[in-house]
């Protein structure tokens, strides 16, 4: 791996070499590294490109990382990785794909993840995506996280996209059993002309189930975001979705919270809300010394913190 | 040193020119200066007016021998002047430390942090990492606006109403703070307040009413100038009774 790869490896994945525990590199739609532990297995599929991860009943405090790098400028790249995480296992799972394209071609990765997650069992997923390179060719990443999850089941995701990447679809849907509990936290910034649309649908189908799903984001320049957030009320659960957006420059956002309930115990709450940065706050930071541009620097920041 | 020149500031209000400041001269040179006034008089606008969140429509601002009149906020705060609002702003996202880090201007430890946040009679620990968001009260985040203003450590500082919504916390340690500010930066303190306590430890008093100095002075010539105003109003005075 050269310089290149190691700092998009770094950005995506807050690794600095190997990292501990189970892991999957690949690179420009190759294997790179790999390695299972114990606990922890993977295979790569045989049907179609990608791997399924094997997570082993009542693993504790493992950790998996799954980055992706396309240094190559105009490689299209499609993934299916699909998770099985046992019962009562509690594992982190850090994905990411970073792409470094300064060649002229559009430089693509489509992820589809699919997580299985069992009875009791506990995932924390981090995910990241990032685009550099002064090229002509674009940057594109669409990815689709779908989440299955049983009984007592948890799982807290988040999700970040905060720079160079031109152009994302990014899917997010779930099925939650009785009890399971989902908790999605998405960070985006879009800059120049990029075009963002994320969707979230979350079926709450068992007893007791509950999720809070919030998005917080920050679009500048003339950048365009779409963001949906849906939740499904089907049986006696609690729902919770907030999207938070800071509009500038001449950005255009659209908010689409969406709630259905199709149970008499469902209980549902959005909150919507689309800004720019309130003036006082600029001034708040300039009297404690910091210029315009430093002080909406440090205000976003914050926000996507 | 700070000095006013015949400072006035209009207003387009309804096509109706509004006066809100009218001719302020004054001096304000190594003390602690109260200014105080009938709400409405145009205290806080002159507060806003010297940290250069407002332009005058006329007049000079002197500060340590320089016009300042033209800098703008972020020049006039690195030239030495602190301004802690009467009405916090609150920020989501960025916590206490962040924030008293930006207002130190360089990266504090925790401990330096706690400090601060002590002086103002708040625990580090509770509150440290905490978002300076709708979830803390009034009363805290005067508080905190309060420990930036003694993290800057500048030679000017301008506290605008900062008794209001500080409840619990008594009033006996808010004066401190002003007093142990004043030994330290050596400079000049101005408070706007309508507190008897607080007028009682300033070493000058500025009146301000319907955008005039009407009167100014040391304590000992203001103070029972203003109480004689207060007993003017013969209404007020028997609701009180």
């Amino acid at each position: 791996m050269d310089i290149l790869e190691k700092n998009i490896l770094e950005k995506v994945a807050d690794i600095h070499e190997v990292p501990e525990g189970a892991y999957n590199i690949r690179s420009n739609g190759q294997l790179d590294s790999r390695n299972t532990t114990a606990n922890i297995d993977i295979v790569t599929k045989e049907d179609k490109q990608g791997i399924d991860i094997i997570i082993k009943p009542g693993t504790k405090n493992e950790s998996v990382h799954i980055p992706v790098i396309l240094s190559r400028s105009g490689l299209k790249d499609m993934v299916y990785n699909d998770f099985y995480i046992g019962e009562d296992a509690d594992v982190t799972i850090v994905a990411g794909c970073g792409i470094h394209n300064c060649g002229v071609d559009t430089s693509e990765h489509d992820g589809i993840h699919t997580f299985y997650i069992k009875k009791g069992a506990k995932v924390k997923y981090i995910e990241k995506h990032y685009g550099e390179g002064d090229g002509e060719g674009k940057k594109i990443l669409n990815p689709t996280t779908v989440i299955y999850i049983d009984d007592g089941g948890y799982m807290e995701m988040d999700t970040v996209q905060i720079k160079g990447v031109d152009s994302t679809i990014r899917n997010t849907k779930a099925v939650l059993g009785d009890n399971a509990t989902l908790i999605i936290n998405e960070k985006l910034m879009t800059h120049g002309v990029q075009t963002a649309e994320t969707n979230f649908e979350v079926d709450m189908d068992g007893k007791g189930s509950n999720t809070n799903v919030v998005s917080r984001s920050v679009a500048r320049d003339k950048s365009k975001q779409v963001l949906n957030l849906k939740i499904n009320g089907n049986n006696e659960c609690s729902g919770h979705s907030e999207c938070d957006s800071i509009i500038m420059d001449a950005a255009s956002v659209t908010a689409i919270p969406q709630l259905v309930a199709n149970n008499i115990d469902a209980a549902l709450i959005h909150e919507a809300a689309i800004g720019k940065i309130a003036g006082e706050q600029l001034i708040k930071l300039m009297t404690l010394g910091l210029t315009e541009k430093e002080a909406e620097e440090q205000i976003v920041n914050g926000f996507l913190k | 040193m700070l000095e006013l020149q015949d400072i006035c500031y209009q207003v387009n209000d309804d096509s109706d020119d509004k006066e809100i400041l009218k001719n302020v001269s004054t001096t304000i040179d190594g003390h602690l200066v109260v200014v105080t006034g009938p709400n409405g008089g145009g205290k806080s606008t002159l507060a806003k007016i010297i940290a250069g969140i407002i332009k005058p429509t006329s007049g000079r601002i002197i500060f340590d021998g320089e016009d300042i009149t033209e800098l703008s906020i972020t020049d006039r705060a690195r030239k030495g002047i602190s301004f802690a609002f009467q009405q916090p702003v609150r920020f989501k996202g960025l916590t206490v430390i962040d924030m008293i880090r930006l207002a130190a201007g360089k990266d504090i430890t925790v401990g330096e942090a706690c400090n601060y946040l002590s002086e103002v009679g708040l625990c580090a620990k509770d509150y440290i990492n905490r978002e300076i968001n709708a979830s803390l009260s009034g009363g805290e985040v005067k508080r905190i606006e309060i420990a930036m203003v003694i993290a800057r450590g500048t030679k000017f500082s301008i506290f605008d109403e900062p008794e209001a919504g500080i409840d619990l916390w008594s009033f006996q340690n808010l004066i401190q703070v002003f007093e142990k500010m004043y030994n330290k930066i050596q400079g000049s303190i101005l408070i706007i307040s309508h507190q008897e306590r607080i007028l009682n430890i300033a070493d000058n008093i500025i009146v301000i009413a319907d955008g005039r100095i009407v009167n100014e002075g040391s304590k000992d010539e203001v103070m029972p100038q203003l109480m004689v105003d207060k007993i003017a109003c013969p209404t007020l005075l028997e609701k009180i009774k």
